[in-house]
């Protein structure tokens, strides 16, 4: 017998992809190089709202190296509408969405026409020489006053209002009527948050090749979702999904801004398919920004029901979502994604959830990490404290009196769901202990006292977020379009490699190195023996991608199940040339044995037999390849307990974080170190809603964030070391019991800071401050002064540049 | 992000740079670093004809010393200024001020004069230069000239440069023996200060002697708090003495205005040490 090697699973292995990531070795879709390939560029609105009353393209046509100016017009009969696959309600309203404006632009950014030329110069060059006329219509950016219908988006809709959706936990038989339990509260908080604009600011900007050759179309693109956008756009064009191959190759980050089927990426197979030539579009920093999907964007109205002991009783949530000026790809979806969190772990009697979607003259919201869960999060998060301070508990306490005890699981909340599992005390225990936390309420007691100038504050995030996406009979009761199961493939190699294939699509998270050590467990064969492949759709045929830290949960079940389908064969075939009863057999550490003798077989001898044949037990195939498809009962459900302390300046408005500290459970862990990189990068966009980021317009709805020197990301020096740790608290709907982790740190994250803040400065009289809290909100929120808005501090160079009308 | 064409010069000496930059009209311009220049270009905010680089006129780089004052080579590298020892013991508030400039691959590239020449008045070097009484040495087809920070700066993005002219070197005059300070509130390290304040003070047996005080990006360019500084001398070199004189840096109630004032006390404070 070999030595039982030390498992895979649970191995902070170095990722296997980061080697040709970091050195430039791979080939990232803009580098891809093909023989007559034609450049596509995009002239987009500089205006909001305004009919298009004439394009003249003859100036452009002439200019140098330029094949083609293509405008609306010339698509009208052939571009269809840009898929939307979650029509929320019945009688939500959808209207048209052209990849390329014909006569009426929504949003500035918006695809005008485009250039298709011999090279990027020379189609950048002639973007300047189109010349096009619009006729202003007014600007809708404000969703409250777009509800008043005086200005319409879309004047043939008759309405702004998209859609309302209702969850209503009386009507659902989950719960009470909210309402009762507001009317009969001994207390009840109301607040208004905001939940501004953010850009998902991916570090590689999208891009596409499209190759028209041979009769088929073959779409390289910077995407999250080649399986996705081979269907939609085959069922956009007409296109036969057969006659498509769409291929994402090493992606450069996501965030859920590629979660998308892009303008671009329909427009660059329409051209490719009129020119029979390759075409090839590459956006800039500024493209991206101005006409990527945003995300977030909510106002809340939150009602809190409680007893004066601190129990909750009843929530109500009143949303408006701003779906900007079009509905993608599931728009409409991502507010309803947090209906079933606001709740959290707590424990409510009744509960409302009522969201209103609006259409506004911006670039439509979608995706971005978290989807719909950091909202709820922030939202009972923030209320949790509020009413802590209404009540002058403390605000750990009043979390632990209402959330879901540990011996208590599975729990079916007032939302609907079922909790499988999970350990709110251990991980706040573990928290509260790395944090330091009563040596810190002392110190805060101190600075109170002493009038520092500069305070200290405590913030409280214990989250849970629904991971996992998705059963697919609960995303057709939502009306979403497709289901939520994933698939994988082994194909075992005669000479005993081993090649894996996934569904999934990875994108920046390290799929090659954990889908490696989850097979090199359960089947016994070396790590450095297996391939995974994926993000192209002639090799896996079919995969519902990657988002929703759905990955593991499921694309990695069906891993699991696939492995063990090869194993099941392997052994049946083992016993055969061991010549024994099949009960007899054992594996371990990659080889069959019969029990109680010596006798062995490797698997890779197993595999070559089953590969040459020749002597298979009656009617077993040959060959050692396996593939299965995974369709989750449930959500998974990771939580945690994070603590921020932050100081305040209360000179300056600086907010300065100073410790943070998180405790995740997201159940079983493959690779530690692929988990804290996925905690760490989380923290830092959460962080970045809580301080730094935001997307805003001028009146006339132009974006004044377009640049990274006037959209604020933060890098390392801007952040604290982060002390993570973990509780295990498998989850029970996986073999794995893994629960995934893309999205914990930026949902746990962002309420953590905010709460932290308003800690340190309450005691000055602050009730609440906007997000981002700039320095100049937090300071004028001291001096008791209203909201300044976004205000124009936040950076001079570029920003200054264009505000001072292009001097340099 | 693509720059709309342009004619690429690269003199060898200053007198075939400033040849060129006559010749080829008002839509050349320099190029030093290329740190601010190079984004306007491929953001086409700006489309000069011809850029004109003076990345090989090796005699405007380094420091030299010139008796009273420094001599700065406009093309010295903030990571040279960073590390030069004259700056360090005569001018230690520019090697403060350049610390704080953007990352070191910008360092590595940016350089005094250019960030100089572009005059952002968010930039970080403008308000020591003008507070430090730099003088800019600039050559143009009439020959050379000097022009003092004071009206070298004349507005957002706009210098006493012409069109025709470049600039050569910085006279610092040695301030040996200063303390210095440079406190600087920006949202996240790559951006611009929202507001900063250079301060640069002499002490003498407990006695503040002389202070210099600049302010970034708090106008169209940097502004020197004179009331300020002749408010400190003669002052004891004490927190509260500071302070009372930092309430001069504005008079306003708005947020910047706040932050004159509570940046000034801090970054004399620290310079005090």
């Amino acid at each position: 017998m070999t030595a039982t090697a030390e498992p895979e699973v649970g191995k902070a292995r170095l990722r296997k992809e980061d080697a040709r990531l970091i050195t430039g070795e791979t080939r990232w879709t803009d580098n891809l190089q093909l023989t007559g390939m034609l450049h596509m560029a995009v002239l987009r609105s500089p205006v909001a709202h305004a009919r298009i009353t004439g394009v003249d393209v003859s100036r452009a046509t002439a200019m140098p190296g330029v094949a083609v100016v293509l405008t609306g017009e010339d698509f009208a009969a052939e571009q269809g509408s840009l898929p939307c696959a979650w029509p929320i309600t019945e009688d939500m309203k959808s209207p048209p969405a052209p990849a390329l404006a014909v006569d009426q632009v929504n949003f500035a950014g918006e695809a005008v026409a485009l250039v298709i030329a011999d090279s990027a110069y020379h189609a950048a060059d002639a973007l300047e020489a189109i010349d096009v006329d619009y006729e202003d219509l007014p600007v809708v950016l404000d969703m409250e006053e777009a509800l008043r219908d005086n200005d319409l988006v879309h004047p043939d809709l008759g309405t702004n209002r998209c859609a309302t959706w209702i969850f209503d936990s009386a009507e659902a038989g989950a719960g009470t009527n909210v309402e009762d339990e507001i009317a009969a509260a001994e207390v009840v908080i109301e607040r208004t948050f905001r939940q501004q604009r953010l850009i998902p600011a991916f570090m590689e900007p999208r891009s596409v090749v499209v190759d028209s050759s041979a009769g088929m179309f073959t779409v390289w693109s910077a995407t999250q979702i080649p399986h996705i956008l081979r269907w939609m756009l085959s069922a956009v064009t007409g296109i036969s999904e057969s006659k498509l191959r769409v291929i994402a190759p090493d992606v450069g980050g996501g965030f859920g801004g590629k979660l998308q089927v892009t303008p671009e990426e329909l427009l660059c197979l329409l051209v490719a398919r009129r020119m029979g030539r390759p075409v090839k579009w590459t956006e800039t920093r500024t493209e991206s920004m101005l006409a990527a999907h945003h995300g977030r964007d909510q106002v809340q109205k939150i009602t809190l029901a409680a007893r004066r002991d601190g129990t909750v009783t009843g929530l109500k949530v009143e949303l408006l979502a701003d779906m900007g000026a079009y509905l993608r790809l599931v728009t409409p979806g991502v507010p309803i994604l947090g209906a079933f969190m606001f709740n959290s772990i707590y424990k409510f009697a009744g509960y409302r959830f009522e969201c209103t979607n609006v259409f506004t003259n911006k670039v439509p919201t979608d995706a971005y990490r978290g989807a719909g869960r950091p909202e709820a999060t922030f939202a009972i998060e923030r209320m949790m404290d509020e009413l802590a301070v209404e009540l002058g508990m403390e605000p750990m306490k009043i979390r632990e009196m209402n959330w879901i005890k540990h011996e208590e699981f599975p729990f079916t909340t007032v939302a609907g769901l079922t909790y499988d599992s999970g350990n709110y005390e251990a991980a706040t225990a573990r928290a509260m202990e790395l944090f330091g936390y009563d040596d810190l309420r002392e110190e805060q007691a101190r600075r109170r006292a002493d009038g520092s100038v500069v305070q200290l504050g405590i913030g409280i995030s214990t989250y849970t977020e629904m991971c996992g996406l998705a059963p697919s009979r609960v995303l057709g009761a939502l009306r979403y379009g497709a289901g939520g199961w994933e698939t994988a493939s082994i194909r075992m190699l005669p000479t005993g490699k081993v090649e894996v294939i996934t569904g999934t699509s990875p994108h920046g998270q390290g799929h090659e190195t954990v889908w490696s050590q989850i097979v090199a467990d359960r089947l016994g064969v070396p790590f450095e023996d297996i391939e995974v492949l994926h993000g192209d759709t002639a090799t896996s045929h079919k995969g519902m991608d990657s988002y929703g830290s759905r990955s593991l949960a499921v694309g990695g079940t069906a891993l699991v199940q696939a492995a063990d389908k090869v194993l099941a064969k392997a052994r049946t075939l083992a016993a055969h040339m061991m010549e024994c009863d099949e009960a007899d057999v054992e594996f371990a550490s990659g080889s069959f044995s019969v029990r109680g003798t010596s006798t062995v077989r490797a698997l890779g001898d197993v595999v070559l037999a089953a590969h040459v044949a020749h002597d298979l037990p009656e009617g077993m195939e040959p060959g050692m390849d396996a593939d299965a498809t995974f369709d989750p009962d449930n959500f998974s459900y990771p939580h945690g307990t994070h603590l921020c302390a932050t100081e305040v300046d209360t000179e300056t408005g600086m907010v300065k974080i100073v410790r943070y500290v998180a405790v995740d459970d997201v159940g079983t862990v493959v690779n530690p170190l692929i988990v804290d990189g996925q905690v760490h990068g989380g923290l830092a966009q959460g962080i970045a809603q809580a301080l730094y980021e935001e997307a805003t317009h001028d009146e006339m709805g132009t974006l004044t964030t377009a640049t990274f020197a006037d959209y604020l990301v933060p890098c390392a020096a801007d952040l604290p070391a982060f002390l993570t740790d973990r509780t295990t608290t498998p989850a029970t709907s996986n073999p794995l019991g893994a629960k995934g982790v893309g999205e914990a740190g930026t949902i746990a994250s962002t309420p953590a800071v905010v709460n932290s803040v308003l800690d340190a400065v309450r005691h000055l009289g602050v009730r609440d401050i906007e997000m981002p809290m700039s320095p100049e909100r937090v300071w004028t929120a001291l001096q008791g002064r209203p909201d300044p808005g976004a205000g124009d501090v936040a950076a001079g160079g570029l920003g200054s540049i264009d505000a001072q009308g292009g001097q340099s | 992000m693509i720059p709309a064409e342009f004619k690429y010069l690269f003199p060898s000496t200053v007198d075939e740079a400033v040849r060129m930059l006559a010749e080829e009209g008002e839509d050349a311009k320099v190029i030093a670093g290329g740190q601010s220049l190079v984004p306007v270009l491929r953001m086409r905010l700006a489309a000069p004809t011809a850029l004109i680089d003076i990345g090989g006129l090796t005699e405007l780089t380094g420091v030299r010393d010139d008796g009273d004052s420094l001599l700065i080579g406009a093309m010295t590298t903030h990571y040279e200024v960073q590390r030069d020892h004259l700056i360090h013991d005569h001018a230690l508030l520019l090697k403060l001020v350049t610390d704080t400039v953007a990352d070191p691959q910008i360092r590595h590239r940016g350089t005094f004069g250019g960030s100089l020449c572009h005059a952002d008045p968010a930039g970080d070097l403008l308000a020591p230069a003008l507070a430090l009484d730099a003088v800019m040495i600039i050559a143009g087809p009439s020959g050379r000239r000097e022009v003092s920070a004071s009206e070298f700066f004349v507005d957002y993005f706009t210098t006493a440069l012409a069109p025709d002219e470049i600039l050569l070197d910085v006279r610092v005059p040695k301030y040996t023996g200063w303390g210095a300070h440079y406190e600087k509130l920006n949202r996240v390290a790559q951006a611009w200060s929202i507001v900063a304040v250079a301060a640069a003070v002499r002490v003498s047996d407990g006695v503040i002697a002389a202070a210099r005080v600049g302010l970034t990006n708090v106008g169209s360019g940097p502004v020197r708090a004179v009331e300020v500084e002749s408010a400190l001398v003669g002052l004891p070199a004490t927190a509260e003495s500071i302070s009372a004189a930092a309430g001069r840096a504005s008079t306003g109630d708005g947020y910047k205005d706040n932050l004159a004032r509570v940046l000034t006390g801090r970054a004399l404070t620290a310079a005090v040490g």
